[in-house]
Parts: structure tokens; C-alpha cells; sequence
């Protein structure tokens, strides 16, 4: 016996291989509709990237977002106060290396430093044996947004109009008036005291994630590290220089006279406290635990330096620490991926950073 | 007649349709997350990584088991066009399915991330810290996902056509085993 012939197709032929077609295109289509090309709505990773260039313009080879920075290395030494809260074993009282970075908030990586941006420190700590612990932490008490949605859609409304160069202010007035939650949290992060640089600086790590023991026993915490180096207001030492690096510089600067030390402090969330939304602080009351002091002893040029190949996602976390219900953890960690991998494609391409070897070398002095 | 071909050893049968469900999972949950911003991201990318690891280690057992019981002759009455796409279709399922699992591994080593499977158990980097090997093995990764991905559909098509349109038993070797 020989196959069907191919030449005389019979009607039930025909019928069975529409099937098989029909079949095919389904799973192919939803293997399409599951990839976001059938929905021009949906918020993808890559459209984010596209808003984000929008906004900021195209700066191959940098971070998509904190694009002006510096690497900075030292130590954490846990106190051994959070190790009833978290099984981490980052939290042992003992010398963990860290390799963070200092950086200013926007796509820009030549933005000029001013004193109302958002400045940021990031934190890679490398426990011996252990799984690694990422963060990133703001200098505003509050996140501005609290889910990807409500980013990009302040990143859309701020970007400039190609007619004017320039931001319409309509397009904001309309992202307010569509995201109340933002007004709110604007006003919180307008009240808060900026201080004169990096060193004395606050740093708050917006999100709230969990802590777990080795009971398996889990409380929603934020975290924030606070300098040792006395608190000085930014109007009060509001710097008459044209420097447009002046934050960089007095970093740099004060790092090469003596090492600089950050408190890392945990705050315990009640039942009931916001843990899914990041513009909601937490009651000024919570009991705040010291898990343990930063160090920070050397400062270097992203050319080159330890942090420049380091995804500082927020969702890299030992266990003992876990994301809380917040979405824009996952956001974050997505937005950031792919970040990095633009980037890592871009290295060849990308021109030296603002804050150059030469610049770390002359304020280490 | 001819008389009724063996079909696929039972061991052989339950890897197939094992690693063909973990396998579609995982080509929608990979390209999901590769889109996704929403909350689903972070859940996705834990359940990817372990189940490409497990494929990794299903896809070296089921070599061996290939070579141990041999899958049974294709029909006499096959064309020869279609014998060899079958071949080369199956060479290339099983390249495939030992290259994307370590293509993502090799690419989470040179981009330093922790390459954690469940809770602290995590896989050693197989690659040195280097962001262009990692986009280049980043790329790598999604265009070797979409090639399995249309190989696949090939290799569902011809199950089906096996099975609607010769009606040779080809389909019924790996689907009952006779």
C-alpha cells in the first residue's frame, strides 16, 4: 500500500488538514498573544524601555535610569540585632564586602547635579558562602508611583514635546489628576529636608519586603541607611560653583579623608501597615531595629569600577528576605533586566561616564 | 500487511511527554516573561530557571535511554524527503533542548546574577563576569527559543499529520506505544 495520493485530494482529507493547520495557528498565536505583540496596550518590558529613551533621550551603554553614578566599595558588619527576624545569614555579625554605587535619579548620565534630584546608593553584599543581597534605596521617604503602569505613564507625560523640547505641562496636569496617589506622595516627598551631599544623605528603600526566620516566621520590613556623618541641610551649603559634578566631587573628596559609615536600620510593619504600595509611608512610630553599619572606604569611576556589570536588581535576595506583595518589586527587577542587557549589548559603544578615573583621582586628595 | 511495529518503549514515552509539557511551559513562560512588567515576572522567572535545570538533566537521561532502547523504524512507505526532515527535525529538538537551558545558565554566569533554583540552592557560574558575552548569550537565548518554538510546531504537525493523514502509526508508536 501506498501513501494517500497528494494529487486527489479526498473532501475528509482536505477537513483533517485544515484541522492540523488550524491547530498550528493557535498555538502559534498564542504563544504570540502570550509575548505581547498581539497587544499594543499591554505594558511591556520593552515599551518601557521605549518611554524611558522618550524621556531622556538615547545614551548607549548606560543604565536606563540612574545613569549618573559611581562606584563605591567597603564592608558590612551585621549587628546581630535582626537575626531573631531573618535567617539571612548577611545579618551574622561579621565583615560581609560590599560593592555599592552612588548615583543621581534620570536617564541622563550628564545631568548636571542638583541638589532636588534624587539621589540614590545601591548595595551589593557579598556573604561568604551565602546568596548575594541586592538593593537599591531612594533619598525620598516615599515612591512617586505604585505600580509599573503609573511609571510609565509619568515617564510618557514627561517627556519632552519634539515640537517645544520641552515637557507639556498639560500632559502632567492630566497624569495628576489620573493618579491621585502620586499627588499624595509628592507632596510627602516635597517636605522632606535634602541634605548637602551623598555622605550625609538618608536612604530609604521605598519597597517593603519580608523578613523570615528560621522558625518561618515573616514581618513586612523597609529599610533605610542613615549616615553617621552629621546631618547639614543643602540650602544652608548651596554651593556658588558652576561644578556640575559638585556632588561627585565632594564624595570623592571625603571618602579619600576618612571612610564613611551608614547605619543600616530595619523598620518593623504592623498588621494593617501598607506593604503592596510604595507612596504610603509607614506611621513614624514603627519600632526600627540596627541591623548593622556600612562602610564605605573607596570610591571609583563606573569606567572601570567594580559595580558598572552589576544589575542592582531588587529581587536578588538570600533567603531570609523576600518580596513583600509590592508590584513594583517585580516591575523593578524586570525594568532592570532589561536595562542591563540593552547596556551589556552597548559596552563597546558607550563613551566614558560623566565622573571619569581622572575626576575620582583629583577628589581623592 | 506489514506486520505491527513496536511502537516506543514505555521509559521512552514518559520522557517524551514529560519534557514535552515542561517544554511548551517552559517556551510560554519564557516568552511571558520577557514581555511581562506586571507581578506575574518575578513568580515566572523562579519557576524558569528550575525547570530549565531539570530539562537540562531529563534532556542527558533521555539520550541514554534513546541509545538504550532505540525508537522503532520509521514506516517503509515514508518518502525519503520526509525521512529526512524527520531526522533532522529530532537532531535538532534534542540539540536544542541541551543548548537553551545552558545557554541561560552560561548567560546568568557572565552577568553575575545568583543562579538560584529553590531558596539557597543555587548553581555555580559556568562563564566569567562579561556583559558582552552575556548579551550576546542573552540573544542567543530568545532567538534559540524561537527556532525551538517553530520546531517544535514542525514536529506537532507532523505528529498530526502522521496520525490524520497517513495513518501510518507513527503517531500511535509514542501516543499508546504500539
Amino acid at each position: 500500500m501506498s501513501g494517500p495520493r497528494l494529487t486527489m485530494p479526498t473532501a475528509g482529507t482536505l477537513v483533517r488538514l485544515g484541522a492540523i493547520g488550524a491547530i498550528l495557528l493557535g498555538v502559534a498565536g498564542l504563544f504570540t498573544y502570550v509575548g505581547g505583540w498581539l497587544s499594543p496596550d499591554r505594558l511591556t518590558q520593552a515599551r518601557m524601555m521605549m518611554a524611558v529613551e522618550e524621556a531622556n533621550g538615547s545614551h548607549p551603554g548606560f543604565r536606563r535610569n540612574h545613569a549618573k553614578g559611581v562606584c563605591v566599595s567597603g564592608w558590612f558588619e551585621g549587628s546581630g540585632q535582626i537575626r531573631r527576624l531573618s535567617k539571612a545569614a548577611v545579618f551574622r555579625p561579621d565583615r560581609v564586602p560590599v560593592i555599592g554605587r552612588f548615583a543621581l535619579a534620570g536617564g541622563m548620565p550628564f545631568q548636571a547635579d542638583m541638589p532636588t534630584t534624587v539621589r540614590s546608593l545601591a548595595l551589593r553584599f557579598l556573604t561568604p558562602g551565602a546568596e548575594e543581597w541586592r538593593t537599591g534605596m531612594n533619598n525620598i521617604p516615599v515612591f512617586a508611583v505604585n505600580t509599573a503602569r503609573g511609571f510609565y505613564e509619568q515617564l510618557v507625560a514627561s517627556a519632552p514635546d519634539p515640537a517645544t523640547g520641552k515637557p507639556d505641562p498639560s500632559k502632567m496636569q492630566t497624569f495628576l489628576a489620573n493618579h491621585p496617589e502620586t499627588v499624595r506622595a509628592l507632596a510627602i516627598i516635597k517636605e522632606r529636608s535634602i541634605s548637602s551631599g551623598f555622605v550625609n544623605e538618608t536612604f530609604n528603600s521605598l519597597n517593603t519586603f519580608r523578613f523570615v526566620n528560621t522558625t518561618g516566621a515573616s514581618v513586612p520590613v523597609r529599610w533605610s541607611t542613615v549616615p553617621l556623618q552629621p546631618f547639614v541641610a543643602e540650602s544652608a551649603t548651596q554651593p556658588a560653583t558652576a561644578n556640575k559634578n559638585y556632588l561627585f566631587d565632594e564624595l570623592a573628596a571625603e571618602i579619600g579623608r576618612h571612610p564613611l559609615q551608614w547605619r543600616l536600620t530595619v523598620t518593623i510593619g504592623q498588621p494593617g501597615d501598607p506593604t503592596g504600595d510604595a507612596t504610603l509611608p509607614w506611621p513614624a512610630d514603627r519600632p526600627k531595629v540596627d541591623a548593622g553599619m556600612v562602610t564605605l572606604d573607596s570610591t571609583s569611576s563606573e569606567d572601570g569600577g567594580q559595580c558598572t556589570d552589576v544589575n542592582y536588581d531588587p529581587l536578588v535576595l538570600p533567603s531570609g528576605i523576600e518580596p513583600s506583595d509590592d508590584p513594583l518589586l517585580s516591575a523593578r527587577s524586570a525594568a532592570y533586566a532589561r536595562s542591563f542587557t540593552l547596556r551589556a549589548g552597548e559596552a563597546g559603544e558607550k563613551p566614558p561616564s560623566a565622573i571619569t578615573p581622572k575626576d575620582v583621582k583629583a577628589g581623592d586628595k | 500487511m506489514n506486520p505491527p511495529q513496536a511502537g516506543f518503549s514505555t521509559p521512552s514515552r514518559l520522557l517524551h511527554w514529560l519534557m514535552a509539557a515542561m517544554i511548551l511551559a517552559m517556551l510560554f513562560i519564557g516568552v511571558g516573561m520577557a514581555a511581562s512588567e506586571s507581578s506575574w515576572y518575578s513568580l515566572l522567572v523562579s519557576i524558569h530557571r528550575p525547570l530549565g535545570i531539570a530539562i537540562l538533566v531529563l534532556v542527558a537521561i533521555r539520550l541514554v535511554n534513546r541509545l538504550a532502547y532505540p525508537p522503532p523504524a520509521l514506516p517503509e512507505t515514508l518518502p525519503p524527503l520526509m525521512r529526512s526532515a524527520a531526522l533532522a527535525s529530532h537532531m535538532l529538538l534534542y540539540a536544542l533542548m541541551f543548548a537553551l537551558p545552558l545557554v541561560g545558565w552560561g548567560m546568568l554566569s557572565a552577568a553575575r546574577y545568583p543562579i538560584v533554583l529553590y531558596g539557597s540552592l543555587q548553581l555555580p557560574p559556568i562563564l566569567p563576569h562579561d556583559v558582552m558575552l552575556y548579551a550576546l548569550l542573552r540573544h542567543l537565548h530568545t532567538w534559540l527559543a524561537y527556532l525551538l518554538f517553530a520546531t517544535f510546531l514542525a514536529h506537532l504537525g507532523a505528529a498530526l499529520f502522521h496520525f490524520l493523514i497517513r495513518r501510518d502509526g507513527v503517531f500511535e508508536s509514542m501516543a499508546s506505544g504500539r
